[in-house]
């Protein structure tokens, strides 16, 4: 409860300091454009939640979702319907995960080295499968998939049809479906009791007659089934995507929108409300950063320094109460 | 004869190394109460796992209600109705109480979806804390905010819970408060009219006798006996469990009588996150100074401020009557002043580690020089010490993990004994160790009471205080309740421990 008053705290601090900045920050474009960013950036981040909450660790994240982004647009290239590669791309996600999760759970395999070596098979297959794509050029090869382009673009990334531009932020909306559903598994089905009591206690659950490894597997599924469908999010709001850069340490980022969101790397803590205003504070940092005239190679620094910060106040309140109890 | 409930037949298990079980066998009737007892490395704790489904065994049959049983696993045992309630406690402590009673068998809605229905466990699970005699109020606490004997009988609740026909208990009175003992001996009770088979594991003995209709003793993997519940005698149990007669458990041999000038002296002592009450006792040279206390009184907190990893914020310490400041451990061990932790795994034993590698970790200063660790030197620290307390191991490298928890103690020992201790404080320094090493390390530290170490002596085992004690302090809630000195009888420690006054 008090990670969660924390993180609000944090952003209405952000958010206040960022509308004062500048007047064109509080303006409802803008506020539209960081609530995307921050869409795109929690999925991934509650994939990654859930699979801390079960005391693993997804470092893949990243490079599944530059993979998937590259997946998709190299499918339509070959003139797979729009429709049609969604649906595949996301069930690549899913086995990236299952491999990820039989590697962990049959050959006991640390989690860190195995999403590790996933990172670099990954971001490696995104390079190989083609370098640079964009909607445009799909298009001039088959101009029968602009429509579907354009729906597709319009429905989970909310710009216009006709001119592209931004109209509702539905990569935000598409986090809020997502984190309600995960919300409800985690803390309304015996599902969630079972995540919760692996990650804290794998030994309790088991013996509770739990089939830890199956529930496992399905969370490393869920995670990057998540980051294979940002990567079309990724594919459908850029103008065009690069193999060896799309989603980069972004597995980073859904790390840190976890921590932020009151997920310990211990396991068997967090919350959905958590994990979306955990994911919802760097983009807003990053714009505030944006907005204020710094250097961006000064982002980098300001979020370290932060999650830093973040972390020291949670010891320190966590050391009293402690002590009070 | 009716079926036997349980019935297993020359169950053989082996393990890297080690014959765990070399052909044990057993029955268990309906509604019986079986007593499994042994040392530790006996083969109980692998005898459980196997009918409980967590091992298979080599060879040898299972039968539960005369049907073979194969499980695969602890989740199958479950299903099957046999439960086992672990010596390391099984909950998920982030969980809350609730969540743990129905964890694995959650009553829920939705199908697949498996909603879950709060209500509905909300009030079997009050009725099932009635049961072990927590108040329903215990529901939604989260299980870390328990004591320690709260969390033991939730673990029985939630095996209530179940159609459990065969229940496992390892060691579950390691935790519990008398009043709690109590509790779980009416549990039992209920259970047994209810015509459920348990097979109850436990180095107390005096437990044994109270709640077995039998009892069967394993030694070295096998059968040594059985005895009758009429038999069931101190003596004959732990005749059979040794093999041999013992004849001194706790000897008082060596000691100055009365006991000589005081070693350590706490001054009005106080800790930070301690009670506001000060501690003031001491100890002396060449005695056994026993504490009392019940579970939560604050006598493992107090050592550990001596010792130098709780700050002290009040009062003074003063070892030969010179005052000593300790601001870490390192203090307390340069002063001579040493302790040999209630949890050795946790904070006793690098357990990954060798035997020799936890010997040598605190003698390291000495045996170096500036060309590193003297290996020659330290080759025969772990000689020394291996032989002079004749830890069962094949070697220095064994890791200490490996070994039984009589010998693991014993390394604890070694590490310090090396050092020439002043001042042994002892937090409950048999704790699962059995009987054999028990005896072995009584003497031990009679003997070095003799040789004029003050020895502080942490016990929660009433057999223990009383037979080793030369003086007795008891802490309640956090202070020191009395002092107990000449003829020590339990209802006198009881009485100061629960709050009374001596009289």
């Amino acid at each position: 409860m008090t990670r969660i008053l924390g993180v609000l705290g944090l952003l209405v601090v952000l958010y206040t300091t960022l509308i004062a900045s500048h007047p064109n920050a509080g303006k409802l474009d803008n506020l539209i454009g960081v609530a995307n960013l921050q869409g795109r950036f929690g999925i991934i981040t509650l994939g990654a939640a859930l699979v801390i909450i079960v005391g693993g660790i997804d470092l893949s994240v990243g490079a599944v979702v530059g993979c998937s982004a590259v997946l998709f647009g190299v499918m339509m290239n070959d003139g797979i319907h729009p429709f049609l590669a969604v649906p595949i791309v996301v069930a690549f996600g899913g086995i990236v995960g299952l491999t990820n999760g039989l590697l962990i759970t049959r050959l006991k395999l640390q989690p860190f080295l195995v999403t590790l070596c996933g990172m670099f098979v990954f971001r490696g297959l995104a390079r190989l499968l083609g370098g640079t794509l964009g909607q445009a050029s799909i298009i001039e090869g088959h101009p029968d998939f602009r429509d579907p382009l354009r729906t597709l673009r319009y429905l989970l990334i909310g710009k216009s049809p006709s001119d592209g531009e931004l109209l509702f932020p539905a990569q935000f909306v598409l986090l809020l479906v997502l984190a309600g559903v995960v919300g409800f598994f985690l803390h309304r089905t015996a599902y969630g009791r079972y995540w919760y009591a692996i990650g804290h206690s794998e030994l309790a659950a088991k013996y509770a007659g739990v089939n830890v490894s199956r529930q496992r597997v399905a969370i490393y599924m869920t995670c990057s089934a998540f980051a294979a469908f940002t990567g079309v999010l990724l594919f459908l709001d850029a103008p065009s995507v690069q193999s060896d850069n799309a989603g980069f340490a972004w597995e980073l980022y859904a790390i840190l929108g976890a921590v932020l969101g009151g997920c310990s790397l211990r396991g068997g803590e967090g919350t959905a409300v958590g994990m979306v205003l955990g994911a919802m504070v760097l983009p807003v940092l990053e714009n505030l950063v944006n907005f204020r005239g710094d250097a961006s190679d000064v982002i980098p620094v300001v979020i370290g320094l932060t999650l830093l910060l973040g972390a020291i106040v949670d010891e320190l309140i966590r050391q009293r109460s402690r002590v009070h109890k | 004869m009716t079926t036997p409930r349980l019935q297993v037949t020359a169950a053989r298990k082996e393990f890297p190394g080690v014959i765990a079980l070399d052909g044990v066998s057993l029955t268990l009737a309906p509604g019986e109460v079986l007593a499994v007892v042994g040392e530790n490395g006996a083969g109980k704790s692998t005898l459980m796992k196997i009918v409980a489904g967590v091992y298979q065994a080599d060879a040898g049959d299972v039968l539960l209600d005369g049907a073979p049983i194969h499980f695969a696993g602890p989740g199958d045992a479950v299903a099957a109705g046999v439960i086992l309630i672990h010596q390391e406690l099984n909950l998920a402590e982030n969980l809350t109480v609730l969540d743990n009673l129905f964890l694995g068998r959650e009553v829920t809605t939705g199908g697949g979806l498996r909603v879950l229905n709060r209500r509905a466990m909300a009030e079997r699970a009050a009725g099932l804390l009635k049961r072990v005699g927590l108040p329903a109020s215990r529901i939604f606490a989260r299980v870390e905010s328990l004591a320690p004997g709260e969390k033991q009988l939730v673990e029985i609740a939630r095996a209530l819970g179940t159609d459990v026909r065969v229940l496992i208990m390892d060691e579950p009175t390691s935790s519990l408060t008398q009043r709690e003992t109590e509790t779980l001996y009416e549990v039992i009770a209920a259970l047994k009219a209810a015509d459920v088979s348990i097979l109850y594991i436990s180095h107390r003995l005096a437990e044994v006798k109270q709640c077995a209709d039998r009892a069967v003793v394993l030694r070295d993997g096998r059968n040594a006996g059985e005895l009758a519940k009429a038999d069931i005698t101190h003596d004959n149990l732990v005749r059979l469990m040794v093999g041999r007669d013992l004849k001194q458990f706790y000897p008082k041999t060596h000691r100055t009588a009365g006991g000589g000038t005081p070693v350590l002296t706490l001054r009005g002592l106080r800790y930070r996150g301690g009670p506001e009450t000060a501690a003031s006792f001491e100890v002396r040279a060449g005695e056994i100074l026993g504490m009392a206390g019940l579970v939560g009184a604050g006598r493992t907190e107090l050592s550990e401020a001596v010792f130098g990893v709780r700050p002290i914020v009040a009062g003074e310490l003063l070892l030969n009557g010179q005052p000593l400041r300790v601001s870490s451990s390192a203090d307390a061990i340069e002063a001579g002043v040493l302790l040999v932790p209630e949890d050795r795994r946790l904070h006793g034993l690098v357990l990954a580690e060798s035997v020799g590698f936890n010997l040598s970790l605190p003698n390291l200063a000495r045996l170096s020089s500036r060309f590193g660790v003297n290996r020659s030197e330290e080759a025969d620290l772990h000689r020394t010490w291996i032989e002079r307390l004749r830890v069962k191991t094949p070697s220095a490298a064994q890791p200490v993990g490996l070994l039984s928890g009589g010998n693991q103690q014993k390394v604890v020992y070694g590490k310090w004994l090396a050092r020439g201790p002043k001042v042994l404080i002892l937090d409950e320094p048999t704790r699962g160790v059995d009987v054999g090493a028990k005896a072995e390390i009584y003497a031990l530290i009679d003997d070095l009471a003799g040789k004029g170490v003050a020895v502080w002596m942490i016990t929660s085992d009433m057999e223990e205080l009383l037979g080793m004690s030369d003086r007795v302090v008891v802490m309640h809630e956090g202070h020191v309740a009395g002092e107990l000195q000449g003829t020590l009888t339990e209802e006198a420690v009881m009485r100061l421990a629960t709050g009374g006054t001596a009289t």
